[in-house]
């Protein structure tokens, strides 16, 4: 399976959307992208998982690695449109507490 | 360099012999040759030079664009050859490394071993099954002095090696804790200051703790972020999710864990599980926990360690099958 990682940069925010699938195989790309962009201080890093259907353990380190690393950089990590199956994952791993995380999926119009 | 020579000698012959014959046994003989040529490590670039040669003698007349033609294609194989070299080697590095990880296997097996202990009035089953050759799940079972059984069921994010390595590091903390009494909030909060000083920031581990009191048959569990467990009322044949919040060891050092109980009655099921076994999948499709549910309802009947097997082996048959996350599925009883 594949995950494509699109990146739109402004100012003080940078969007990753993300579509596909978030597994052992494309975790390390994702984190390749994702990690440099909250070591920049000051900045909001929005994740948008509008159209990721699936996430292992191995994606959620991902997010874990990130949030520590905005912690040290003084960035703010934000999730949101997070699908349902996704969110339980967050939610059972207790991250659903420390993590900013808006899971209100994108509506039709 | 004279058994080259030979070689050169041997193959002129063979394709003098294929040219005028066109025989079969000349072709079986050239795949000999091939064969004897791999052994001896000649390049395929070294044959074409041999073939090259061989022409010559047999042909002194050959035309100079044909010549040129046969230099092009050695030309052409010599690049072929090195990479076909380079494919060798890294061939034989995967052989090795593959021994050293069955041996790495074999040695966290006895590492981690755990027996499952006979407790009277219990009955235990447990069964985890790797994805791949090591595993990251874990189970442990423990009798503290007071004489009650803790059980520590984890799952190391991360898979492979690093992930095993990081239960080697959790199975001996959890050793070097106090026996007296294990309790499930006080043993998470421990593990998790060790995880979060020790492990990658990338890595976590999640881990169901429980300790069964057969004084007064209560059951105390906390949870660091794990799958949650099930409990199974047998008076009212119903199952419920034993929830406990509580969040992934290694992410703060002042993570809490509050402890919940449940009162154990006679024939009452307590099922711990990781996450391989609700991520299981069906070609495309999910297994939903219901399911697992579901199945171990129907094996409910048997003994507890022949029941987990049966509830493995039913998914193992099922029709494209793929277990893409470590399996561990651990039931306890109480005698009715």
């Amino acid at each position: 399976m594949n995950l494509t990682i699109d990146v739109t940069n402004k100012e003080h925010k940078s969007v990753v959307s993300l579509s596909g699938e978030i597994d052992a195989f494309t975790a390390p790309k994702l984190k390749e992208e994702l990690l440099p962009l909250t070591k920049e201080e000051g900045k909001t890093v929005e994740v948008d998982l509008n159209n990721v259907n699936y996430m292992d353990s191995t994606g959620l380190g991902v997010f874990i690695s990130a949030l520590k690393s905005t912690k040290e950089h003084d960035s703010e990590l934000k999730l949101v449109h997070m699908q349902e199956r996704v969110h339980r994952l967050f939610k059972i791993t207790g991250l659903t507490e420390i993590m900013n995380i808006d899971s209100t999926v994108q509506g039709g119009i | 360099m004279s058994t080259l020579k030979l070689d050169l000698e041997n193959y002129k012959e063979l394709l003098k012999e294929y040219i005028r014959t066109k025989d079969e046994q000349a072709l079986y003989q050239a795949e000999q040759f091939s064969k004897h040529s791999m052994q001896h490590n000649i390049s395929p670039e070294e044959i074409i030079n041999i073939h090259v040669q061989s022409l010559q003698e047999i042909y002194p007349e050959m035309p100079a664009d044909i010549q040129a033609s046969m230099n092009f294609l050695l030309e052409t194989m010599i690049s072929y050859g090195l990479a076909y070299q380079e494919h060798q080697a890294l061939r034989e590095k995967q052989l090795e490394l593959k021994s050293e990880l069955s041996v790495a296997a074999n040695m966290q097996k006895t590492l981690l071993s755990t027996n499952k202990p006979d407790f009277d009035g219990i009955d235990i089953g447990a069964i985890s099954v790797p994805a791949k050759q090591m595993n990251g799940d874990y189970h442990h079972f423990v009798q503290d002095q007071e004489g009650s059984l803790g059980i520590g069921i984890a799952d190391v994010i991360g898979k492979g090696v690093p992930a095993a390595l990081c239960m080697s590091m959790i199975k001996y903390s959890m050793d070097s804790f106090p026996h007296k009494r294990m309790e499930p909030s006080v043993i998470l909060e421990s593990l998790n200051r060790v995880v979060e000083r020790n492990v990658d920031s990338s890595m976590f581990i999640t881990m169901f703790y429980g300790l069964y009191d057969p004084k007064d048959h209560k059951f105390y569990y906390s949870s660091a972020g794990h799958e949650p467990g099930y409990y199974y009322h047998h008076e009212q044949g119903e199952f419920s999710e034993m929830d406990a919040p509580g969040l992934v060891l290694g992410v703060t050092k002042d993570a809490e864990y509050p402890q919940n109980e449940k009162q154990v009655d006679p024939g009452d099921m307590i099922i711990m599980l990781t996450d391989g076994v609700t991520e299981c999948r069906q070609g495309d499709r999910f297994i939903e926990p219901e399911e697992v549910l579901e199945i171990i309802k129907e094996y409910m009947h048997l003994p507890a360690q022949e029941m987990v097997e049966q509830v493995y082996k039913h998914f193992e048959k099922l029709q494209d099958f793929q277990l893409r996350d470590d399996f561990t599925l651990v039931v306890l009883r109480r005698d009715v």
